[in-house]
C-alpha cells in the first residue's frame, strides 16, 4: 500500500477517532444545563468528562497535524479556504476549553451562567463548523488550477455541507447523552435518558438522509456502500437501545453509527482530498498533494510506535475513571473543594 | 496596513500571548511535581498543601495556554497557505510527531492527576504528575526543531520538479545547532518563569502571614531552583547568539545596530537613534571587545556589519531589503539580557536572606519580590521578538520570504476581521485569566487532608 493511502486512512481514523471521543464531551457541553436543573447535577454532568475532554481534543490537533505533514497542499487549501468558519471554529473550541476551567472557580450564579452559556455555545459550534468543512471537502468549492481557493464565503455553505454539520450535531447531541446515562446515577441519568429517547429518532432520521446524500455528492449513486449499511443498522440500533433502556449497549451502538459515518464520507472522498467544482482536474488528490516518500516513512514509523501507546494510555484513563458519577457526590453538604 | 502586515500582526499578537503561559505551564508543572515528590517521600503535609495550591495555578494557565495552542496550529493554514504549502514536506513532522507523541501525553496525564488524586495508587499518581510535566517540555522540543528550521534550514533537499524544500534527515532537525541551544534556552527560560511566579506567590503569602511556615518551603524551592537555572540560561542564550551570528548574521549584527563591518567590536549598553535608516545612532556607553565575546566568543572575534550583508545578500538572492527592524533587534536584546541581571540579583538577594533565616522578615524583599513576577514574561517576549523579527525579511532563512508565504486566497478585510476577533477574545481572557490567577494566590492554604483518608480530586 502506498504510504500516502496509508496517511489518508489514519487522517479519516483521526477524525473519527476525535468524534467518537470529543462527540460526546460535545454533547455533554450541550447538554449539561438540560439533563440537570441544579448546581449539584451540572457538576456531575460535567465531572464525568472531567478527565477525559482534555485528551480527547488533542485527536483533532492530531487530526490536523497529520493533514499538515503528509498533505501540505490539503492542509493549506482547506484552511486558507474555509477561513470563515476556522475562524468560528476556534472561537467555539477556545471558549469550551476554558468553560470548563473558569466556571468552577468563582462561586456565583452569575459567573456560572456565562460559562455555561459558553460550554453549550462553543460545544454547538464545534460538530457544526466541522461538519460544514469536511462536508466542503466532498462537495467541493471553486479552487483553480494552482490548489488555490478562488470562492467566496457563500461557497462555503452548500446545503450538502451545512447539513452534515446538522448531522453531525445530531449525532453529537445523541452520543452525549447515551454518554450521560451511561456515566451519572439518579435524576440527572433519567433525564439523559429521557433525552435520548427524543433525540434518537430525530438524529436516526437526519443520518439516514446523509448517508445517500454523501453518496450520492460524491457521484457514486444513492446505494449506500457497506460501511453506510453498517451505519444505517447502528443508528437504527442505537435508536432502538435507548428506547429499551440498554444504556451500554446503546452508547456502543452510537459510537458505531459515528465512526461509520464519519469514515464513509473520507471513504466517499477517496482518492480525492478536496474536490474542485471549478474543474475536476483540479481536486486536490491522495497522489497530488502528498509529502514525499521520506517524509512519510520517518512519520509511519513515529505512528507506528506512539500511536498504539496513546490508544493504551487512553484506554487506561478511561478504564481509571469508568465509575458512575452521583450528583450527590457535589451537593452542598458533601462539598470537598 | 496590507493583508501580510495583518496577517503578521496577527501571528505575533497570538503568539506572544501564547507563550505567556507556555513558560508557566512547563515550569510550574515541573516545580509541582518537585513539591508533590518531596511529599511523598517525607509525608510532609504541608508539601501536599503546596502542591494542590501550586497545582491550581498550573490547571488556570495550562486552559488559556491549551486553547491559544489551536490557534497557533490553525493558521499556518489560514494565514500562511503558501509558506504550509511550500515547506509543510519538511515542518508538518515535527507539528504532528508533537501531537503523537508528546501533546496526547500532557493532556491525557493532566486528567489523571487532577482527577485521579482519590483513584490512583500514591505512586502512581505522582509519575502522572511527572509525565504532564515530561509531555509539556518534549511538546516544546518538536515546535521548537521545527521553529529552528526556520532559522537554520537542515536535513532537506529542494525537489527539482516543484522547487520545494523536501525532508531528506530527520535526524539532522534534531541534531540542528540552532535547536539543541535554542530549545534549552528555552526550558531554562521556562522553568526561570515557573520559579518566579511561585518565588512571587509564596512571598506575597509570607507578607499576609497566614501560613508562614508552608510558604517558606515553596520561597526556599523557587530561590534554589531559580539562581542556578538563570546562570545557566543566561550562558546558553550567549552560546545561541553566536551560533545565530554563524548562520543569520543579520539577525546578531541587528541587535548591536552595527552597520559597518568590525574587529574588535564594542558593546554600547544604550544608544539613540539608530531608527530605520540611521546609521550613526549616538551609543552611550560602549564597553569595548564586548560584543566580540558576545557574538563569536572570541576576544577580538570580527562581526559583519549589516550593509556588508546586505551586499552580499543581495549578490546571492537578488535585489531586495534583507534588513530586519533594528530598533525590535537592539532593544529586545537589551530587555532580555538586562532584565535577565535584574532577575539574577532577586535571586541572589532572595538566597542570602534565606541562609540568614530572614527571608519572613524581609519587608523590602517582599515586596519587590511580588512585582519581579512580570519580569520573565517581558523577557520571554523580547527574547522571541529577538529571534522571530530578526529573521526577517525571511520566513524560512534563504528558503522562502515572509511575504511570498501569505494565503493568495485570504482578503485583507479577512485577516482585519479575524485580528479584531482574537483581539477582544484575547483581551477577555486575559482579564479572566488574570483575575483568577491573582485570587487563587492569595487564597488561604486549604487544610491538609487527614493522614489516614484519601485526598479528594481536584474536580470541575
Amino acid at each position: 500500500m502506498a504510504l500516502a493511502t496509508f496517511w489518508f486512512i489514519l487522517t479519516a481514523v483521526l477524525w473519527a477517532g476525535f468524534f467518537i471521543l470529543e462527540g460526546f464531551d460535545l454533547g455533554v457541553g450541550m447538554l449539561h444545563t438540560v439533563v440537570a436543573r441544579d448546581e449539584a447535577g451540572r457538576r456531575a454532568t460535567i465531572n464525568t468528562i472531567g478527565p477525559l475532554w482534555d485528551g480527547n481534543e488533542v485527536w483533532l490537533i492530531v487530526a490536523a497535524a497529520a493533514m499538515f505533514a503528509a498533505f501540505p497542499a490539503w492542509y493549506a487549501t482547506m484552511f486558507s479556504g474555509f477561513y470563515p468558519v476556522m475562524i468560528l471554529l476556534l472561537v467555539g473550541l477556545i471558549l469550551r476549553g476554558v468553560s470548563f476551567e473558569f466556571r468552577g472557580k468563582v462561586d456565583s450564579v452569575r459567573w456560572r451562567r456565562v460559562w455555561d452559556t459558553t460550554l453549550t455555545c462553543g460545544s454547538l459550534l464545534v460538530p457544526l463548523l466541522i461538519g460544514i468543512a469536511l462536508g466542503g471537502l466532498l462537495h467541493g468549492v471553486p479552487i483553480d488550477q494552482n490548489q488555490e481557493f478562488t470562492g467566496n464565503v457563500g461557497d462555503l455553505f452548500s446545503g450538502y455541507s451545512v447539513f452534515a454539520g446538522i448531522t453531525l450535531v445530531l449525532l453529537c447531541l445523541l452520543h452525549g447523552a447515551a454518554f450521560i446515562a451511561l456515566k451519572t446515577t439518579g435524576a440527572v441519568r433519567a433525564r439523559a435518558s429521557r433525552l435520548a429517547r427524543s433525540i434518537a429518532p430525530v438524529t436516526a432520521l437526519a443520518v439516514l438522509a446523509f448517508l445517500p446524500w454523501t453518496h450520492a455528492t460524491a457521484g457514486d449513486g444513492v446505494l449506500p456502500s457497506i460501511l453506510q449499511f453498517v451505519a444505517v443498522i447502528a443508528v437504527l440500533a442505537a435508536a432502538w437501545l435507548v428506547n429499551s433502556r440498554h444504556e451500554g449497549w446503546a452508547f456502543v451502538a452510537t459510537t458505531v453509527t459515528i465512526a461509520t459515518t464519519i469514515l464513509s464520507m473520507f471513504v466517499d472522498l477517496y482518492p480525492r482530498l478536496m474536490v474542485s467544482s471549478t474543474n475536476s482536474a483540479y481536486d486536490l488528490t491522495v497522489h497530488n498533494s502528498a509529502s514525499g516518500n521520506y517524509a512519510l516513512k520517518v512519520m509511519t514509523v513515529v505512528a507506528i510506535v506512539f500511536f498504539p501507546l496513546v490508544l493504551l494510555y487512553q484506554g487506561w484513563t478511561y478504564h481509571v475513571f469508568r465509575l458512575r458519577i452521583s450528583a450527590d457526590h457535589f451537593a452542598p453538604s458533601a462539598e470537598t473543594e | 496596513m496590507s493583508q501580510l502586515d495583518l496577517a503578521r500582526l496577527q501571528f505575533a499578537m497570538t503568539s506572544i500571548y501564547h507563550f505567556l503561559f507556555v513558560p508557566v505551564t512547563i515550569g510550574l508543572a515541573f516545580l509541582t511535581a518537585l513539591l508533590q515528590t518531596g511529599w511523598h517521600r517525607t509525608g510532609r503535609s504541608e508539601l501536599l498543601q503546596l502542591t494542590r495550591f501550586f497545582g491550581t495555578l498550573l490547571v488556570i494557565n495550562i486552559a488559556v495556554g491549551v486553547v491559544t495552542g489551536l490557534v497557533q496550529e490553525f493558521q499556518f493554514g489560514m494565514d500562511w497557505s503558501q509558506y504550509s504549502r511550500t515547506v509543510g514536506d519538511v515542518f508538518g513532522a515535527p507539528l504532528a510527531m508533537e501531537g503523537l507523541a508528546a501533546f496526547f501525553l500532557e493532556s491525557t496525564f493532566l486528567g489523571l492527576w487532577l482527577f485521579g488524586w482519590d483513584r490512583l495508587p500514591k505512586r502512581v499518581h505522582l509519575a502522572t504528575i511527572w509525565l504532564v510535566a515530561v509531555g509539556g517540555a518534549l511538546s516544546a522540543a518538536f515546535i521548537m526543531a521545527a521553529n529552528s528550521w526556520m532559522q537554520h534550514p537542515v536535513g532537506y533537499t529542494i525537489n527539482s520538479s516543484t522547487g520545494r524544500p523536501q525532508l531528506n534527515d530527520v535526524w539532522k532537525l534534531f541534531t540542528n545547532p540552532v535547536f539543541l541551544r535554542g530549545y534549552l534556552h528555552a526550558i531554562l527560560a521556562s522553568v526561570v518563569t515557573g520559579s518566579v511566579v511561585m518565588l512571587a506567590v509564596s512571598l506575597w503569602q509570607l507578607r499576609k502571614g497566614t501560613s508562614p511556615r508552608t510558604f517558606q518551603s515553596s520561597a526556599r524551592l523557587s530561590l534554589i531552583v531559580l539562581v542556578p537555572v538563570i546562570l545557566v540560561a543566561m550562558l546558553v542564550g550567549s552560546e545561541l547568539g553566536v551560533t545565530e551570528g554563524k548562520y543569520q548574521p543579520m539577525k546578531i549584527a541587528g541587535a548591536e545596530a552595527q552597520w559597518t563591518t568590525c574587529q574588535p567590536c564594542s558593546f554600547s549598553l544604550f544608544q539613540v537613534g539608530g531608527g530605520k535608516n540611521d546609521h550613526t545612532p549616538t551609543k552611550i556607553i560602549e564597553v569595548p571587545h564586548l560584543l566580540s565575546l558576545l557574538a563569536t566568543n572570541h576576544w577580538n572575534g570580527k562581526v559583519l556589519g549589516l550593509d556588508t550583508v546586505q551586499s552580499q545578500y543581495q549578490a546571492q538572492y537578488g535585489p531586495g531589503n534583507y534588513v530586519p527592524n533594528i530598533f525590535i533587534q537592539y532593544w529586545s536584546m537589551r530587555v532580555m539580557a538586562y532584565l535577565a541581571v535584574v532577575v539574577l540579583l532577586v535571586g541572589l538577594w532572595g538566597l542570602w536572606l534565606l541562609w540568614r533565616r530572614r527571608l519572613g522578615a524581609a519587608r523590602w524583599f517582599q515586596r519587590i519580590a511580588v512585582w519581579a513576577v512580570v519580569l520573565p514574561f517581558l523577557m520571554n517576549t523580547a527574547g522571541w521578538l529577538l529571534t522571530e523579527s530578526g529573521r526577517q525579511p525571511w520566513i524560512v532563512q534563504g528558503i522562502q520570504l515572509t511575504k511570498n508565504g501569505v494565503s493568495p486566497s485570504v482578503t485583507t478585510a479577512t485577516v482585519a476581521t479575524s485580528l479584531l476577533v482574537f483581539l477582544l477574545l484575547y483581551a477577555a481572557l486575559a482579564v479572566v485569566e488574570a483575575v483568577l490567577m491573582i485570587r487563587f494566590a492569595r487564597k488561604d492554604l486549604a487544610p491538609a487532608p487527614n493522614a489516614d483518608e484519601p485526598v479528594p480530586s481536584l474536580s470541575y
